[in-house]
């Protein structure tokens, strides 16, 4: 084996250990739903784990993330860790957002995720004014904005491209188009067969499609936008093509989808194409079956220590409203 | 002889002030660049500070706010603009749901820095969708700063600390007054946020006025005076933070209170003022809180209707007077 192959063997594991924990957080995170022991909603990214693994490695750690409310993979690709996330999920004091946010709203703006947004299409013209804050300051940052085929349609993403366009923004825009907005499939609501794709050639930017349960692909077309960005070429529109392996979000049994295609989808796990990947490019069962150790060994402990865990205390409530710490809001 | 300024001058002087001082601010919005904005209110910024810091953008109300926001997050102090108040519903989302919600559910790893100014109100004949008073729609909405200044020193003074705020202001220039003049602000003025102006003082009534109600206020105060009827007008300046302490202290020493307010009555920030009033100064009042407002109904286009509408000079008189007769 050659240097470069030992190495490219080492970096396409990396990858598919960081998938396997987003995988096993997401799957933790159903149960733990199951078990009453998260509230409200949770909208699950498991099989759309190569989008952010592949697009997470062709980023600096200086660049800027924005993602959906399903967004758990796009924080734990930053850096999240899993326990700080599902403790978010469980309301409890050491959750990435201090439970202030939930499953919808995870950040962590110190590794440059400035958030996830829960009003569809919303922080499209943010990730916009992140890539203009890039450019006024002189830095070489690129941000990118993660979102569904379903946001689209919506305004703010017809604006935002546009925009940046215009003003030749050092910004990727990421379409995770899982053929279905909560329960409607998206062909039946838009106007063209790629929903983000096809619409970046109206906004005068190249818009490229990539296999997004491919994290060698998407990895490799992050990087030409992400390249084509930071070199002052303006933005570019990304679609990845995925599937989600739950329902829309807390228990949707996701009936609405024929079950030969979510069979061949599932069969397209992003995981299984790593895996196989892995073992033609040259690594070992072992490798693999040491990678899913580890990997599982992190979900467990960081669900142990989030259920184990103080609640969130009540009195957090009134903090953080301002820029001082408080929530006067008046005399 | 202070020298005098209009309040439209204050605008862009307010903004040129603040240009200079801090390289990471920027202004963003439609026809502010060259064209110095359809109000003439950035007026001769472009000149002076280039394209680099004054962005003239699509009509794209949500792609600018946005673009403001996502700014505000990573290091800028942004300053947009929405060209008529009315058209903060096409951005609504950031204003209601993004900007003042971003520090706290991310539990304060974010800060968003950023102004949104906006013409608003009437008395220009503008219509129902160019003429509204929205800051009660901004007050609905925990995490958003509001100033609303009434004098041309004031508008300089409120830019001064919108900008360097570190929380979001939405900040309202009234066009009723753009025209209007006053004493220019000194060098390096700055008004804090949250603190309200007696602009009058007086013994028998406390009037609660803010922007274009506050000479309206003070024009009543004039005609009253002839009757013996001697108000005391508080300016608010903002509505958050609420200064609710100065409006207070007042009512100690008048006993009668009444709030002035160019929004409909339904859902008016005077109501907010009025239920402190009555929760907190109930004791101190010898009479019933009243509230002129704007009429529940849209903005009509006629001079004679409009003003069936908003509060006048006339309206507030009268309501004066049975106050300070009850
Ligand atoms: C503006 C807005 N409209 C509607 C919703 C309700 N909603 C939440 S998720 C969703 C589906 C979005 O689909 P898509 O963009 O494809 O993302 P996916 O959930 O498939 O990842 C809808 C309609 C919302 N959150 N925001
Ligand atoms: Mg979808």
């Amino acid at each position: 084996m050659t240097t470069a192959e030992a190495v490219a063997i080492a970096m396409l594991l990396d990858w598919y250990e960081q998938m396997a924990v987003i995988r096993g957080t997401e799957k933790a995170a159903h149960d733990l739903f199951l078990r009453g022991l998260v509230k409200g909603t949770t909208h699950l990214a498991a099989g759309h784990e190569a989008v952010a693994v592949g697009a997470s490695a062709a980023l600096r750690p200086d660049d800027y993330v924005f993602a959906t409310y399903r967004g758990h993979h796009h924080a734990i690709a930053r850096g999240a860790s899993p326990e700080s996330c599902l403790a978010e999920l469980m309301q409890k004091s050491t959750g990435l957002c201090g439970a202030k946010g939930g499953s919808m709203h995870l950040t962590r703006a110190d590794h440059g995720m400035l958030g996830s947004y829960a009003i569809v299409g919303a922080h499209l013209p943010m990730a916009n004014g992140a890539a203009w804050s890039a450019k006024l300051r002189g830095t070489t940052q690129v941000a990118v904005a993660f979102f569904g085929d379903g946001a689209t349609n919506i305004g703010a993403f017809h604006e935002a491209l546009n925009l940046a366009a215009v003003w030749k923004l050092p910004v990727v825009f990421v379409c995770e188009n899982n053929k279905y907005m909560e329960y409607t499939p998206i062909e039946a609501v838009t106007s063209v067969p790629n929903p983000a794709a096809d619409r970046a050639a109206a906004n005068g930017m190249p818009g490229v499609l990539v296999d997004g349960n491919d994290v060698v692909a998407v990895q490799h077309t992050m990087s030409d936008a992400v390249e084509r960005a930071r070199s002052g070429d303006g933005p570019t529109v990304v679609e990845a093509l995925t599937y989600r392996h739950f329902g829309h979000s807390r228990t949707d049994p996701a009936t609405y989808r024929p079950a030969d295609e979510v069979e061949a989808w599932l069969a397209r796990d992003p995981l299984i194409v790593a895996r196989q990947l892995l073992l033609e490019i040259g690594a070992t069962q072992a490798d693999v079956d040491a990678a899913d150790a580890r990997a599982k060994a992190v979900v467990d402990a960081a669900s142990q220590a989030a259920q184990a865990a103080p609640p969130a205390d009540p009195a957090t409530a009134f903090t953080d409203v301002w820029a001082d710490g408080g929530a006067a809001w008046r005399t | 002889m202070a020298d005098l300024t209009t309040y439209r001058d204050a605008v862009s002087e307010g903004l040129a002030r603040e240009l200079r001082r801090d390289p990471t601010v920027v202004l963003l919005g439609e026809d502010i660049g060259a064209a110095g904005g359809v109000f003439k209110t950035t007026a001769g910024l472009f000149e002076e500070f280039g394209a680099e810091r004054v962005w003239d953008t699509p009509i794209s109300e949500q792609a600018i706010v946005g673009a403001a926001m996502g700014a505000a997050m990573t290091g800028m102090r942004p300053v947009a603009e929405i060209m008529f108040s009315d058209f903060f519903a096409c951005c609504w989302d950031y204003l209601a749901n993004e900007i003042p919600k971003a520090r706290y559910m991310t539990g304060g790893q974010v800060t968003v820095p950023l102004v949104v100014r906006t013409a608003n109100g009437g008395g220009l004949g503008f219509g129902a969708q160019h003429s509204q008073s929205v800051e009660n729609w901004a007050l609905t909405v925990p995490g958003l700063k509001i100033a609303a200044p009434s004098t041309p020193a004031d508008v300089v003074g409120l830019m001064a600390s919108a900008v360097r705020s570190d929380d979001p202001v939405v900040f309202f220039e009234h066009k009723g007054l753009f025209a209007s003049k006053g004493e220019a602000a000194p060098p390096g003025h700055v008004v804090p946020l949250g603190e309200a102006r007696v602009a009058r003082e007086g013994a028998d009534v406390t009037v609660v006025a803010l922007a274009a109600t506050v000479p309206l206020a003070l024009a009543a105060a004039d005609e009253l005076a002839g009757e013996g009827i001697d108000i005391e007008v508080v300016d608010l300046r903002c509505l958050i933070p609420l200064d609710m302490a100065t409006v207070l202290r007042s009512l100690e020493k008048t006993s009668r209170l009444i709030v002035v307010e160019e929004n409909p009555y339904q859902g008016g920030w005077g109501a907010t003022v009025a239920s402190v009033v009555a929760d907190e100064g109930f004791e101190m009042l010898d009479a019933p809180v009243r509230r002129l407002a704007g009429e529940n109904v849209p903005l009509p286009f006629a001079d004679a209707l409009e003003r069936e509408v908003i509060p006048t000079v006339a309206k507030l008189v009268e309501a004066v007077r049975r106050l300070a007769s009850y």
